[in-house]
């Protein structure tokens, strides 16, 4: 009887410990990215242009083209998540169409993201003749992040009750006046969640637009879609792998990675708040 | 009327921009497929499939005496090296996450479990590029200094880095699937003497077995499809080996390094479409393989 007792508080500890491992290792990565980068970040690193082989000077193109790329993306990205997302729940019907959709959802949210990026340089850079610039590289992110947006909305529309739906209904709305008018409203802070997340993934990453749209240096910002940009993801990268001053250059790289990381971490953060408020304020 | 006409109209307009997503999907195929064919007609495929050398800039001199480019593009040692460093992640991940994910389902009370969720979203939305970073300057290190070896940047310190990114999808799909045992079977265990402990190892566990697999599956494709961490932390060797204290160069990252400098058109960029058709169709595959699975488990 002793025994079983001591199993079950060692088993128990012992998976306790798994999330103490893993909450520390987040804990460290998030610390130890601020201690380094903290020293680098001043008003000069966030608001300059590069200087010196990028030993000095600030990050404001790579931040201002990861802005612009993310949302690109979310422009490309959010009007065909939300479609698809209302056909879904408000008016197919369980069969074949939906399933083969919903393969493709789900196959699309499992392509790796350089395989992403190598379909933007064949089609959007190559094919079609953009040359890599902001159009293709947003473009080629927001199809990475389509899944995210149209699993996020179908989730928010979902959890309308369906006595909302047939009150209208039995009004004599239509089913879009209904979907439009009362099921969207009522999903909207939800679906603002899956949006804020989806950002927060394309601000960060960096394979779909090493060969579509970023690169290390330019001489000025963005000037139209048509422009290459500087990003935060590749910024990083190639502070750390190119150029001739890599002492220097990984100063700068901390910085830079601290900014990334707390972009993202507060876009993220915003998302797990506006849920947690929504969840508290629902009333049904 | 004119309602009625509208409502006609929006349906199969909504179904259009709702396949789009299949559509796209078709494309990344189709390009894949087109832009890797080239490479198929000139090289021989028996070669890319059977051969350890990766070598796209490799010179020799023919019998008089010239050199001539003479390229190796062998598939072996770049999926042997995703293959090394995926399943090595994984074995680092799969207890962590089961831990993390029997303590989230079953051990922690609610409030308790309102933090870590948050803490492991924040996890999985740490840019890949950072994580890279921290295996560079962090792990490596680290893995050096562990087993006294000249460079740490290599397969296992990779795999380390990546475990972390795998633990955000394998927990919350596998904390999914224990908490969707039905209760009755959790009351019965435990009207039976079971102690919780029990209750979860002979019971919860393997009834949800099938949702824990499917769990494990997309946390495969997922970490065999990630670039930026294998890219920055792996080291790059392109020998066929199996040790993972060698530097290894997986396919993703391979593609990352070499399309920058591979000749637009030119059987380099070509073979890269072709890692990369391997690479996308071994992810698919695994995911359907996990949505299958998946099915099995209780509604």
């Amino acid at each position: 009887m002793k025994a079983r007792g001591l199993r079950e508080i060692f088993w128990f500890s012992l998976s306790g410990l798994c999330v103490v491992i893993v909450v520390g290792m987040l804990g460290l990565v998030i610390g130890f990215i601020i201690a380094k980068g903290a020293g680098a970040i001043n008003w000069e690193f966030l608001s300059e242009m590069p200087r010196n082989a990028m030993t000095e000077g600030g990050i404001w193109p790579a931040i201002l083209g990861t802005l612009l790329l993310s949302l690109g993306a979310i422009a490309f990205a959010l009007p065909l998540g939300l479609v698809a997302a209302i056909y879904l729940v408000e008016y197919s019907r369980d069969g074949k169409l939906r399933r083969w959709i919903r393969i493709g959802v789900n196959s699309l949210s499992g392509v790796p993201s350089v395989v992403f990026g190598l379909f933007g340089l064949a089609l959007f850079v190559n094919f079609l003749g953009f040359g890599a610039c902001i159009l293709a590289g947003s473009l080629t992110l927001g199809l990475m992040v389509l899944p995210t947006i149209i699993r996020a909305t179908e989730e928010a529309l979902k959890s309308i009750p369906m006595s909302f739906r047939e009150a209208s209904l039995a009004l004599g709305a239509t089913r879009w006046h209904t979907t439009v008018r009362v099921v969207l409203p009522a999903a909207v802070s939800q679906i603002l969640t899956g949006v804020i997340l989806a950002v927060g993934r394309a601000a960060g990453e960096t394979a779909p637009i090493m060969f579509t749209a970023a690169v290390f240096f330019t001489k000025r910002l963005p000037s139209g879609l048509f422009s290459k940009v500087m990003a935060l993801p590749y910024h990083i990268y190639a502070l750390l792998t190119e150029g001739t001053h890599p002492a220097e250059q990984t100063a700068m790289a901390y910085g830079t990675a601290l900014v990334l990381l707390m972009l993202v971490l507060l876009v993220n953060g915003a998302a797990i708040f506006f849920r947690i408020r929504a969840r508290k304020r629902k009333k049904w | 009327m004119a309602r009625f006409t509208s409502e006609t109209v929006v349906k199969p307009l909504l179904g259009f921009f709702a396949l789009l997503s299949l559509v796209f999907l078709a494309g990344i195929l189709v390009t894949l497929l087109t832009e890797s064919g080239p490479f198929f007609g000139e090289y021989d495929p028996l070669e890319f499939f059977t051969g350890t050398q990766w070598y796209p800039t490799l010179q020799t001199q023919n019998a008089a005496g010239e050199w001539a480019s003479d390229p190796r593009f062998g598939l072996l040692p770049l999926l042997a090296a995703s293959l090394q460093v995926t399943v090595l992640a994984l074995v680092f991940a799969i207890p962590l996450s089961l831990g993390a994910a029997v303590f989230m389902a079953e051990i922690a009370p609610p409030a308790l479990r309102e933090i870590i969720k948050p803490l492991i979203e924040l996890l999985a939305g740490i840019p890949s590029v950072v994580f890279g970073f921290i295996g560079m300057v962090l792990v490596a290190p680290f893995i050096k200094e562990l087993f006294d070896i000249p460079i740490g940047l290599n397969g296992l310190s990779a795999s380390i880095v990546l475990a972390f990114m795998a633990f955000p999808t394998i927990t919350s799909l596998a904390e999914d699937a224990i908490s969707a045992v039905p209760r009755d079977l959790r009351e019965a265990s435990l009207a039976m003497g079971a102690n919780r402990w029990e209750t979860v190892s002979r019971v919860l566990v393997p009834s949800a077995r099938s949702g824990i697999y499917s769990a494990v599956i997309l946390g495969f494709g997922r970490v065999i499809g990630e670039t930026m961490t294998v890219l920055m932390v792996a080291g790059g060797g392109a020998a066929l080996t199996l040790d993972p204290l060698s530097p290894l160069r997986p396919m993703t990252a391979t593609i990352a390094l070499e399309m920058g400098e591979a000749v637009q058109g030119g059987p380099h960029y070509h073979a890269l479409f072709a890692l990369a058709l391997m690479l996308l169709l071994i992810t698919l595959g695994f995911n359907l393989l996990a949505e299958r699975i998946k099915k099995r488990d209780f509604k």
